[in-house]
């Protein structure tokens, strides 16, 4: 049951609590009364203040709907243009680094260790923000993604070559894309000529003979892979066909995943970065690539 | 001031009265807005609605709760520009009902993650993110690899989005199972699927499925692949809503 508001009902004036000598707000639920205090001081000032803060706000930054469009406030503001002068403020701090990195060659760029070590700074963001998810984050590659550090390249381990890559990507949507393409032998091959292969491909630089599997193996490798992967699996670059006859696999050098390679064949995606990065983004990342330790 | 309240609050009429004309205002401030929409979508080229087998993935993308934590919207601030490319605009997320530009970034923002990686990774990564990004706290999703795609509902879904605005003609609607299927087949002659959605559209495999069977990752990795990339930039203009402005005016 609630009592009447304070005042009313109550001809003794504002009902006052014993133990604290307080005024009630005259509410009652089941025996328990309210007090009336004030809001703390701070608090009202720090309210009014917030107010006055709000009307000025409205007055200096865009705030209002209108009907044709929105209240400008005194200046102007937007954050486009705050983010243009901020994006200013570091072209500023970096102009003469870029200009002079936007005009050198790659070769230029080695020469000289501040441009380089800028180069390879810039690069490295840019490694970490968009590379890292497949390549890893020290560029060490994971199955079907190339390491960076080791000496096997796909296309090429000139920076140069390192930069035409990140440009058009491996059989990426870019039109100029790396686009080599390994057919599935599954179709063309028996399961046990592949099985063969495997075994061939798997210990190419054994000296001896070492089964009749592996004869029969590199008969077929001649007749089947030599066009692309070179006659001693030396690889392609052109073609973008890997290196066969050493210890770096991409997908795995172990008897089962070549004979899967083999049957499906395989065909990573590298995007293209022409549209995503600036050239010089590009330029940068392709140097620190080539710096970690494969570079040619 | 309080007195007079209390009239209002003993009078059943008038409290009615009061309280719709107070419920009012709050409604029309969130409601007039809407109506003037269009002047805040900035005209630019590119955009397009989205293919049946994207909006399965947008609705996959909504079931599974992606934009809790992950962003659609990459807001014009320094270091997010830097991090993520050109801020989103009003017009990118103008076909999307709802929008799913999400609060909250525990994961990073994906407004620009089309193209950003290949569709093989996305599979690796949905099935176990750990295995690609070792830090990563994102909850496996392999159970979008083994489940197929509805096409039944494709076009009703579409025929609901153009009763809210999407530009979805007859066309599209009717060649909706349709073109779900072709997006997934990469031997097949794309030209309907690319007429009614443009030539960026490519039949691919998206990794999981079979041609014309698509899974509910190849749906959603379709979705992911083409998030942020079809507006043509260079036909964006900043200024645009100055430049509408009488001279007088821009002057100041």
């Amino acid at each position: 049951m609630t009592k009447d508001h304070k005042g009313e009902g109550n001809p003794s004036g504002p009902e006052v609590d014993e133990v604290s000598g307080i005024q009630t707000t005259g509410h009652e639920w089941d025996g328990l009364r309210e007090l009336d205090n004030p809001a703390p001081r701070w608090w009202l000032i720090v309210w009014m203040v917030s107010i006055v803060f709000a009307v000025g706000y409205w007055v200096i930054y865009p705030a209002w709907p209108t009907l044709g469009g929105h209240t400008k406030g005194l200046f102007g503001w937007t954050q486009f243009e705050k983010l243009k002068v901020e994006q200013g403020e570091i072209f500023a701090r970096q102009r003469e680094h870029r200009r002079k990195f936007h005009a050198a060659s790659f070769e230029q760029v080695n020469q000289d260790p501040a441009l380089f070590e800028f180069a390879r700074a810039g690069g490295a963001v840019v490694f970490k923000e968009n590379c890292v998810a497949c390549h890893g984050a020290g560029g060490e590659g994971r199955k079907g993604y190339p390491n960076l550090n080791d000496d096997d390249w796909l296309f090429g381990g000139a920076v140069g070559d390192i930069y035409r890559t990140i440009q058009v990507g491996s059989r990426s949507t870019h039109v100029d894309t790396h686009a080599a393409m390994m057919p599935a032998f599954g179709a063309m091959l028996k399961p046990q000529e592949i099985d063969d292969l495997a075994t061939y491909v798997g210990s190419m630089n054994a000296s001896q003979p070492p089964s009749v599997a592996w004869t029969n193996g590199r008969v077929l490798f001649e007749t089947n892979c030599v066009s692309c992967h070179g006659a001693m699996g030396e690889g392609n670059r052109a073609l973008g066909a890997p290196q066969l006859n050493d210890a770096i696999w991409l997908y795995g050098g172990d008897h089962d995943t070549l004979v899967q390679s083999i049957t499906k064949s395989r065909a990573g995606v590298m995007p293209a970065w022409e549209q995503r990065l600036s050239v010089d983004d590009q330029r940068m990342v392709a140097v620190y690539v080539h710096s970690l330790g494969g570079g040619e | 001031m309080l007195e007079s309240h209390k009239k209002l609050e003993r009078n059943s009429i008038w409290l009615l009265i009061f309280t719709v004309v107070a419920v009012s205002i709050g409604g029309l401030v969130e409601i007039v807005p809407l109506f003037r929409m269009q002047t805040t979508i900035e005209p630019v080229k590119g955009m397009r609605p989205l293919t049946p087998l994207e909006l399965a993935g947008q609705d996959i993308y909504i079931r599974e709760g992606c934009n809790t934590c992950h962003s659609q919207q990459i807001r014009p601030l320094r270091d997010e520009v830097q991090r993520y490319g050109h801020y989103s605009l009003a017009a990118e997320s103008m076909y999307d009902h709802p929008f799913v530009w999400g609060s909250e970034r525990t994961g990073p923002d994906l407004a620009r993650v089309g193209g950003k990686y290949s569709n093989t990774w996305h599979l690796e990564h949905l099935k176990d993110p750990r295995a690609v990004v070792p830090e990563s706290i994102m909850p496996r999703y392999s159970f979008l690899a083994s489940r197929q795609v509805r096409t039944w509902d494709a076009g009703d879904k579409m025929k609901a989005l153009a009763a809210v605005g999407v530009p979805y003609t007859k066309d599209h609607i009717s060649n909706a199972a349709l073109d779900l299927q072709i997006q997934t087949m990469p031997d097949e002659d794309p030209t309907g699927l690319q007429e009614r959605y443009g030539a960026k559209v490519v039949p691919q495999d998206f990794g999981s499925g079979d041609p014309g069977a698509p899974t509910e990752a190849d749906a959603l990795i379709a979705y992911l692949q083409q998030l942020g990339t079809h507006v043509d930039f260079t036909t964006y203009d900043p200024d645009y809503e100055l430049k509408q402005q009488p001279e007088k005016e821009r002057a100041k």
